[in-house]
């Protein structure tokens, strides 16, 4: 890319970060303009990105290179992939079931399995923390163990939230809004440096304002 | 035939996964990686039912000259101009995400300055709303006004300078009572999808055939 190639990009780039800042205004011609390239050019690149490093390097290169039994057997999942366009035609939409029901086979055989692998065991051995003595640390593995579990109780609705399940639902109530608060302030901070990169890109590399 | 083929599926290459978490040898294990292959291949065809849908839908409204054609119209452009830019960068220097290739071009100066201010701009919203909801009208609100307030001083400079309580203090919400509560809800939600999945697996949970 050429200096010029630059130039135009900084300028095309300027535009639409004002175009969609302009909406702090008032909805505008200008935001919906950048709205709409947004949304047709985010689904052009998504297109590109899964035909690149999806399809054309799992289907095409290895049916083009690959010979015997692992060649043909490609054929099952594209013929599976066309199948799932029939839902372009009206007689045919219920063919489109078989590898949806593929998908959702594989999803639900690995949401056990990962699940379990990846969030339940390893949560699960993270909790369970020495106790080890009268100190700050012994104290704060306390809070995260007590924590965890009020919170999972504050979710059990099998039962009416009384007695011993009422306490520990209010003590998990304290925890989970906390959380919030905090995962609220994370979040925030996080765009408001986005914001910052934003204008700091408007006054640095297009208006030459600032360093 | 329409009902219960997809059922059979579903449950065969469930199923068939657990197995293969159990037993990872030949030929369960081999045969895992290539389900889950196959899995990316058929979900790659799926982003051209999502793509068809967006371009119909704008396609009409363009052709019926119904109010906003124009910046339909311009979505159309910007969809058609980066796929065709796509592909030329595929063929001129065998990938689209060459550096020099004018795809990289479309995700430097407009993906990227499009994406980063929309969610910029969220900030606004997030702290508007946040002044209506945030008001400390009971103990419960307070607490997250106090921990929303305390993270987001002690993230930031001026919050030391202040006080060196704010990244402190900030430090401890996250590593402990945030930690605890996000723990406890991934292991609950985690739960959840599991019996989810059994359920599915099991052909009593059918809402994905409608």
């Amino acid at each position: 890319m050429g200096s010029l190639g630059m130039i135009i990009g900084t300028w095309l780039a300027g535009f639409l970060t004002l175009a969609i800042l302009s909406f702090l205004y008032k909805d505008n011609p200008f935001y919906k303009l950048a709205e709409h390239l947004y949304v047709g050019v985010s689904a052009g690149y998504w297109l590109i990105y899964v035909a690149f490093f999806d399809v054309e390097p799992m289907l095409v290169t290895p049916f083009m290179e690959e010979t015997g039994v692992e060649k043909w057997i490609l054929i099952v999942p594209a013929a599976l992939g066309v199948i799932m366009l029939s839902r372009w035609f009206p007689k045919t939409a219920w063919l489109s079931r078989w590898p949806i029901a593929f998908t959702v086979g594989v999803g639900a055989g690995l949401g056990i399995t990962a699940n379990l692998q990846g969030y339940v065991v390893p949560q699960v051995q993270a909790t369970l923390l020495p106790m080890t003595g009268f100190n700050l640390v012994s104290l704060n593995n306390l809070i995260l163990v007590v924590g965890v579990v009020t919170t999972i109780l504050y979710f059990y609705f099998s039962k009416a939230h009384k007695g011993v399940l009422g306490v520990t639902a209010k003590i998990g109530i304290v925890f989970i809004m906390v959380s919030f608060g905090a995962s609220f302030g994370y979040t925030l901070m996080a765009r408001i440096s986005l914001l910052i990169g934003r204008l700091y890109f408007l006054l640095s590399d297009l208006l030459r304002v600032i360093d | 035939m329409k009902r219960t083929v997809p059922l059979v599926i579903t449950f065969l290459t469930g199923t068939f996964l657990v197995i293969s978490f159990f037993v990872p040898h030949a030929p369960f294990g081999e045969l895992e990686q290539r389900l889950l292959v196959w899995y990316a291949i058929v979900a790659g065809f799926t982003m051209l039912l999502g793509v068809d849908s967006l371009i119909r839908a704008h396609a009409r409204r363009v052709a019926r000259t119904r109010e906003g054609w124009a910046f339909s119209l311009a979505l159309l452009a910007g969809l058609v101009a980066t796929v065709v830019v796509g592909v030329i960068g595929r063929v001129q220097y065998g990938s689209p995400f060459h550096i020099q290739s004018p795809f990289m071009f479309i995700y430097t100066y407009a993906i990227v300055p499009l994406q980063a201010t929309m969610f910029a701009l969220l900030a606004f919203f997030i702290a508007s709303a946040s002044y209506r909801a945030f008001r400390a009208r009971n103990w419960v609100a307070t607490l997250l006004l106090v921990s929303a307030v305390i993270v987001m001083l002690g993230r930031i400079p001026i919050g030391a300078a202040i006080s060196q309580f704010f990244p402190v203090a900030q430090e401890w919400i996250m590593d402990v009572p945030q930690l605890a509560a996000k723990r406890g809800i991934q292991i609950g939600a985690a739960l959840g999808a599991v019996s989810m999945s059994l359920r599915i697996i099991l052909g009593i949970e059918r809402s994905y055939l409608s």
